[in-house]
């Protein structure tokens, strides 16, 4: 009886053994080698700490560290702003329109990478619906470069506000329209309730979803390659010219550059996983 | 609902509809430029077309190129998914009903695509793969290798959440006492009361990958192009084929994600329900989706 159990036990573990194979294959085997590699040489040698001293000290690549940050940071914050607010007003309506609204903007996120770049020059390029109706209506102003930082920002922000709903819409949910009304029997304005109540407690979820936006937009490649290919010095296009561009491929500094975007990632996640931890023990506010 | 709060929601409500009319509008208009495009004759310098047809759609599904781009992302994505479910359903159900110290690390494992960003990926991927002895970078088989992690975290949140609400475990104590071994109860008794979660993982990783650009383009580009890379070297050349694969690639995803909500919220069949108000802790939707693909 034992021995046929036992023997039961080993065909099972051995049903596992293609998981196993497959993880180590693509996940944890090409993960050691970029480590690798980027303490490498160019050309795949020795040991050296160069191409991360390059990566971080190089003004190309600190400058593509810099604006990836910055187009990161202003893109999760401006996305997490609009989302919150939406997601709040969202709140508002019966529960047939709110499961309306919230699958249209989750549909949207689809709406990414190629076929967004895609959408944005018929906006907004040259051409553009909206450039032309701007012009046409003197309101010239309004008119921006989409190939410019600034375009590349609201290319971001708009990726950014259907992921953000999605995150962040539960924790406004939570927010009860009872502590309002109690809020507002004590005698606090709305703003007062907001302030005091309303964002002290969402805070934890708001830091969070920050947090994964800015992960999201720090990764992000596809979008800002397919308007302009690889002109704007941004870390993930920086990765993708250094490794698989047409000019030779210095894998190297590379690696070392996605070991760099890894961590900076890693530390964004952490922070949400805190924050996380954070919302659920601040969960039963009164 | 009171009366002081309804008067003052009187108000308040048309900023609220002001609000989620403007996101939504952003969020829409892209979309709708494109599709307006795909239908239009010209539109190079006027606000809106010249003229409407559906050639873009005649002229794009007679391009061999296209569709040959097109039955490539298909199989792609079936073989990735299948090969997904023949590895994955098994594992998810031994780990979690038989060898439960696992759990905890395979959890932690399935999660890591979350935290890998296609173009970091890639790099360790064409270190490996594009030299002897596992030259595979270029072909199909180095696509289906990785997008078979990518799809991990949804394939894994389906299957375990499913296993839990038909509790997989009750069930199989009660087929065995009936007298059927471990691999019949499975196969006849789990597998077909998982069903339902299944097949939404599926149709929601098929998207997945159908979408997938970043790893497509870097891992192999053009020796085997799929309809995202096809769709990334028609944008500067094509705005007509381009607006149009877009637009059938939206309504693609649309179908798919109509299905997926369909089976997510099917309830499964067994009378089992101990604990059936327990709920999901995390309930697939297709809006499970994250990040990684941007």
């Amino acid at each position: 009886m034992a021995g046929r159990s036992t023997s039961r036990h080993k065909i099972m573990l051995l049903l596992l053994v293609p998981f196993f194979l497959w993880i180590f294959a693509f996940l944890l085997l090409p993960a050691i080698m970029m480590l690798i590699s980027s303490f490498q040489n160019e050309g795949g040698q020795g040991f050296t700490l160069g191409q991360y001293v390059k990566g971080l000290t190089h003004p190309l690549y600190t400058a593509a560290i810099k604006n990836s940050v910055i187009l990161s940071l202003v893109s999760a914050l401006v996305g997490l702003a609009v989302a919150a607010i939406g997601a709040y007003s969202f709140t508002t309506f019966s529960e047939k329109a709110r499961d309306r609204m919230l699958s249209l903007s989750n549909m949207m996120t689809n709406f990414a990478g190629v076929p967004l770049a895609f959408g944005f020059m018929a906006l907004l390029g040259t051409n553009g619906m909206l450039t032309l109706l701007f012009k046409q209506l003197g309101l010239s102003f309004l008119v921006f470069d989409l190939y410019s930082w600034k375009g590349l920002a609201w290319v971001y922000i708009y990726f950014q506000i259907p992921v953000a709903l999605l995150i962040v819409y539960p924790s406004l949910y939570a927010i009860k329209e009872e502590w309002k009304e109690s809020a507002s029997l004590l005698g606090a304005s709305a703003a007062q309730f907001w302030l005091r109540i309303g964002v002290p407690v969402l805070l934890p979820a708001l830091v969070g979803t920050f947090s994964v936006l800015f992960a999201n937009a720090m990764g992000a490649y596809a979008t800002a390659y397919a308007l302009v290919t690889n002109n704007f010095n941004l870390l993930s296009i920086q990765i993708g010219g250094l490794v698989a561009g047409d000019v030779f491929p210095r894998v190297e500094l590379g690696s070392a550059m996605a070991v760099i975007l890894f961590v900076i990632l890693v530390i964004a996640l952490w922070i949400n996983e805190k924050m996380l931890r954070l919302a659920r023990k601040g969960g039963g506010l009164p | 609902m009171n009366g002081v709060s309804g008067k003052k929601s009187a108000a308040s409500r048309i900023g609220h509809l002001f609000v989620v009319i403007v996101i939504l509008t952003f969020l829409l208009l892209p979309l709708l430029v494109t599709f307006l495009f795909s239908i239009s004759t010209v539109w190079d310098h006027t606000i809106l077309p010249k003229g409407y047809s559906f050639d873009s759609y005649a002229a794009l599904f007679s391009d061999d190129r296209f569709l040959l781009a097109l039955g490539r992302s298909f199989l792609v994505a079936s073989v990735t998914v299948v090969l997904s479910l023949i590895v994955m359903v098994p594992t998810i159900f031994i780990v979690s009903l038989y060898v439960p110290k696992l759990e905890r690390w395979l959890q932690s494992v399935v999660l890591m695509p979350f935290a890998v960003p296609g173009v970091v990926a890639a790099v360790g991927l064409i270190k490996l793969y594009s030299s002897p002895p596992f030259a595979i970078s270029g072909t199909i088989w180095i696509l289906i290798g990785v997008y078979f992690i990518i799809i991990l975290p949804f394939v894994y949140q389906s299957t375990r959440n499913s296993l839990r609400s038909v509790n997989a475990a009750e069930l199989m104590e009660a087929a065995e006492v009936l007298g059927a071994d471990k691999p019949a109860a499975f196969a006849q008794v789990i597998l077909p009361n998982i069903m339902p979660g299944i097949i939404a993982a599926s149709l929601l990783s098929f998207s997945i990958v159908f979408g997938e650009f970043v790893l497509a383009n870097m891992l192999v580009g053009g020796s085997y192009e799929v309809v995202q890379v096809y769709l990334y070297h028609m944008l500067g050349t094509d705005g007509h084929r381009s607006s149009a694969t877009i637009v059938t690639f939206f309504l693609l995803v649309l179908i798919l994600y109509v299905l997926v909500l369909k089976f997510g919220q099917r309830k499964p069949r067994t009378a089992v329900t101990s604990d059936a108000k327990e709920g999901n802790p995390f309930e697939l939707r297709p809006d499970s989706k994250r990040v990684e693909k941007f």
